[in-house]
């Protein structure tokens, strides 16, 4: 095995305990200047009743400690700064610097979002700007850069949609999903308000036209897209689409999470969709960062503006930015304060880097995909044989027949240099590998996956136990998943030895 | 472009290997008429230098050399530089979402010591892994509190953070939940007889804030007492985090929504920021977002996982707890490495140095002739008083001075109209606080 994998190395760094489990009493990490008004005696200016004596078990380390513990723990992870996440829907691309550097300038992440606006006029240029280069990939009219995440952009288009639909008198009942669709779509449906009515894709993996003619009728507010769809196959018919739910009054909204396809290649909103989601930390390049923050603006067409959740930012007649607070019919706030504004700033660093070149990357995704799909074809079963946009989707139904499924090559994988790809998504192939290598890959980590892939398929059919039993290299074996979720700890609590003094 | 690895020969080979002579070919699923035929209209391309120069000029024209009295939910708050060193590291900067345990132990352990780190602080059972924000931290314990109960009605206090009630709101729209206010009294705090006088049987919720947003520090025992007696449960926001470092935590909520700002994020123009979500160990199973687990691999060997899954979207879709996927992990690594290098020690002292100062503030203040103290609670770090004239004008007066001054009280709560509410913390130095003070002085002094 190790001759063949030219790309793995294993996991040789230090181990290092719960950070509880270096304290010691005494020890300190960090100095506070000196208090340059008299100090108080807190029970006194508290009372009694409200002053706490101490953190029970907070922890006591140095400065170095604290270096040593979290330097450790960071190269225990994967990461895109080591190699390829061909991670499906996620668009895992390089995450650039500058975009850091930019995000954390003074006069920017020093901002209060309650200070005048008269002394924030950088700040509402950033989201201006960011508004417009949004709205030219997009194609849409008006956009709200408020919500923190995708399955909130998610909740403020359906909301949008929402109150459109009462202002005409019927809020209507339902929202149609296909069954590809990720699990935020349905669980955002339920938040706002709507019966989910699950829509069946056709024998190409696509919107089912036939069922779709049937299923809209007066009751239903919307249908939930995502394009391409999570196979990687761009839906054709989807002006036909937008044509069927506007006869019947309703809206389409699109998932944007494969923007990373069409950014500069094509324009949702000259498509027919009516409102849609980004994620600027898929297809704008803002760091994932361990599992947040995103953000995720909604843009929309004019015929849902009335309803922007607030602030909605206004261009004054004097020519100065402004954050409109007052507006009659909007579906209100989503979130406290302005947006997740430090991952705005990034999201704009990475257009400006592009400008109208952004088409390159899309070019490149789309290159890579098709790609590794064209080495794959034939080592693992392809369930739908349209051709692939940014992602391809594999299933495990070769190596099945030697009991390995899709997780198994997922865990292999690991052994191979590689983060898995997306396991068993979409529901609607079974033992799906959904793999997008985005536009950061070079050609030779593109040969590097494709070849780790190839041998783990000849693996699963000369060796299958190793597949079966992998990661081999880890500095963990796979973990007892069934145990953590059957008796849960989820926080670390001293040995009952070791009593806290008390206060 | 500097973002892409290849070059010109290599996409050759690439779409040869395919067989397709351009990657125009590669895009024919999009019918033709879609396709754009000329580059969009953006600017750039920028080169690394000019981004930061346009960056740099966008920030020379904000606040940049001002001092600032504001808080109301966004607080000034001393940072290490080691902070920012962990979270640089690509490991944990680009690393993805931990479902592939194995190769995210970094992230899940420090998840896991986050969660601990907030049960420490809160007096709570279990965290989770965080939200967005507090604001939605809130909405989500009040949503959490509809499904253990089963009851629709919602008394939230009109002290709680103007913006988290509307966020409330929105998302109360849709799911039926009656919100009713409950209001304050003259010492600043939660009205309790209002509050008792309201309960009945059918409130899922009572929402409260401590220190609310006019400073005051609430009777939380007293609040949970009247909520659980009528079967309700308390949900308690904490907008200032750092309160917790002297003032008693609310252990006898049973949800606790905190904002997680205050411990290592840069105010950054109102996010990215933390929320958490707190509660006791039996409600675990109703508690949204992400939460990590310790379990123990094949070998016997310690490690961590993403687990009580079956809450969460990915697997129950339409029934999950919580339509929250991605949420605000690199801030919580930013708030566990800040917890960690305050230390026991360093929180109390950070947070008596904020008490202290705001104190002498206050004193200041009120040798000003009209200036007074509006609310007699206990508070921490921000207090409401009333100028003899309107806050708006004083502010304009002290913007002159380079200081941007306190929350205008009126904008949120028409009820007030000369009403101000100050924050000081540990980063206002005393030359500042005593500038501040003569600055409102002589501006009170001038004639109208």
């Amino acid at each position: 095995m190790n001759s063949k994998i030219k790309k793995a190395s294993r996991h040789t760094n230090q181990n290092s305990g719960l950070i509880f489990e270096k304290s010691s009493p005494g020890k300190r990490a960090f100095d506070l200047p000196p208090l340059d008004v008299p100090a108080v005696d807190a029970a006194k200016v508290l009372g009694g009743a409200h002053r706490r004596g101490g953190v029970e078990g907070f922890p006591e380390v140095s400065e170095i400690e604290v270096i040593r513990h979290f330097t450790r723990l960071s190269t225990w992870n994967y990461a895109i700064d080591l190699g390829m996440y061909p991670l499906g829907s996620c668009t895992m691309k390089y995450n650039p610097r500058v975009n850091e550097f930019v995000a954390r300038l003074a006069g920017l992440a020093t901002e209060h979002p309650s200070q005048p606006q008269e002394l924030s006029q950088g700040c509402l240029k950033i989201l201006s700007l960011l508004e417009k280069c949004l709205l030219e990939i997009t194609g849409m009219d008006v956009i709200t850069l408020q919500p923190a995440a995708g399955a909130q952009g998610e909740l403020t288009g359906l909301l949008l949609i929402r109150a459109y639909n009462e202002k005409r008198g019927n809020p209507r009942k339902k929202v149609l999903i296909p069954d590809s669709a990720h699990g935020t779509n349905p669980a955002t449906a339920v938040i706002a308000g709507y019966e989910v009515e699950n829509i069946k894709s056709n024998s190409e993996g696509q919107v089912d036209i036939d069922k779709l003619r049937e299923q809209v009728t007066e009751d239903v507010a919307a249908l939930m897209i995502t394009n391409p769809s999570t196979l990687g196959i761009f839906e054709q018919q989807i002006p036909e689409i937008a044509e069927i739910l506007h006869r019947k009054g309703a809206l389409l909204y699109m998932d944007g999470a494969n923007m990373n396809a069409l950014a500069g290649v094509t324009r949702p909103g000259e498509l027919g969709v009516d409102v849609m989601h980004l994620n600027l930390h898929k297809t704008f390049s803002t760091p994932h960062g361990g599992g947040g923050p995103g953000a995720g603006p909604v843009a929309m067409k004019k015929i849902l503006e009335p309803f922007l959740p607030v602030p909605v930012l206004v261009e004054k007649a004097d020519g100065n930015l402004a954050l409109d607070f007052h507006r009659k019919e909007s579906i209100g706030r989503v979130k406290a304060f302005s947006g997740n504004f430090g991952v705005l700033v990034r999201a704009l660093a990475y257009i400006l880097a592009y400008g109208p070149g952004i088409r390159q990357a899309t070019e490149d995704a789309v290159l890579n995909a098709n790609y590794i799909r064209r080495h794959l074809e034939g080592t693992f079963d392809l369930p739908y044989a349209r051709p692939s946009m940014h992602e391809v989707v594999f299933s495990d139904a070769l190596q099945k027949k030697n009991g390995v499924n899709t997780m198994d090559i997922a865990k292999r994988l690991i052994d191979y240099g590689f983060h898995p790809y997306t396991t068993a998504f979409p529901l609607i192939v079974p033992g799906a590998l959904m793999i997008e290598p985005t536009e950061s890959e070079d050609k030779e980590e593109c040969d590097l996956f494709i070849e780790a892939m190839k041998s783990i398929a000849q693996e699963a059919e000369k060796n299958p136990e190793v597949v079966r039993t992998a990661p081999h290299t880890t500095r963990v074996r796979r973990l007892d998943e069934v145990g953590a979720a059957r008796k849960p700890i989820l926080r670390w609590k001293p040995a009952a030895s070791r009593r806290e003094a008390a206060d | 472009m500097r973002y892409l690895p290849k070059s010109p020969s290599e996409r050759q080979e690439m779409l040869a290997a395919i067989g397709v002579k351009s990657v125009e070919d590669l895009f024919s699923s999009i019918p033709e008429p879609y396709r754009l035929k000329k580059p969009l209209n953006l600017p750039g391309p920028f080169s690394e230098t000019e981004l930061i120069q346009y960056f740099q000029a966008r920030a020379a024209e904000n606040s940049a050399g001002y001092t600032s009295f504001l808080g109301a939910g966004v607080y000034n708050h001393l940072r290490s530089v080691v902070t920012d060193t962990i979270l640089q590291r690509g490991e944990f900067l680009t690393s993805y979402t931990p479902y592939q345990a194995e190769i995210s132990q970094g992230t899940l352990q420090a998840i896991f010591e986050f969660q601990t780190l907030m049960c420490q602080l809160t007096g709570q059972d279990v965290a989770n892994a965080s939200m967005y924000d507090g604001s939605t931290a809130t909405t989500e314990a009040v949503l959490m509190a509809e499904r253990l109960t089963g009851k629709r009605r919602v008394l939230v206090a009109r002290s709680v953070h103007p913006e988290y009630r509307d966020v409330l709101r929105t998302y109360a729209k849709n799911s039926g939940l009656k919100i009713e206010e409950i209001s304050y009294t003259a010492l600043g705090t939660v009205d309790s007889n209002g509050l008792k006088a309201a309960l009945r049987d059918d409130v899922c919720a009572v929402v409260v804030q401590s220190p609310n947003f006019f400073g005051a520090i609430e009777n939380l025992p007293s609040l949970a007492d009247a909520a659980h007696g009528s079967g309700a449960l308390l949900v308690t926001a904490v907008a200032e985090a750092l309160s917790l470092g002297i003032v008693k935590p609310p252990a006898e909520a049973d949800i606790v929504a905190m904002e997680a700002q205050s411990f290592g994020l840069a105010p950054s123009y109102g996010g990215p920021f933390a929320g958490v979500v707190a509660t006791r160990e039996k409600f675990v199973r109703q508690m949204p977002g992400r939460l990590a687990g310790q379990t123990t691999d094949q070998d016997g060997r310690r490690g961590f996982v993403l687990t009580l899954a079956t809450r969460e979207q990915h697997i129950r879709r339409e029934k999950a707890t919580s339509n929250i996927c991605t949420n605000q992990a690199l801030c919580a690594l930013a708030a566990t490495v800040h917890l960690t290098l305050l230390g026991k020690e360093g929180i109390r002292e950070m947070a008596e140095h904020n008490l202290a100062k705001a104190q002498y503030t206050l004193q200041a203040l009120e040798e000003i002739p009209g200036v007074k103290r509006t609310f007699s609670a206990p508070f921490f770090n921000e207090f409401t008083v009333e100028f003899p004239r309107s806050v708006k004008i004083v502010n304009a007066g002290l913007a002159k001075d380079k200081i941007v001054g306190p929350f205008v009280l009126g904008s949120a709560y028409p009820e007030f109209s000369k009403h101000a509410l100050v924050c000081v913390t540990e980063t206002t130095p005393r030359g500042e606080i005593e500038r501040f003070v003569a600055s409102v002085k002589r501006i009170l002094e001038q004639p109208l």
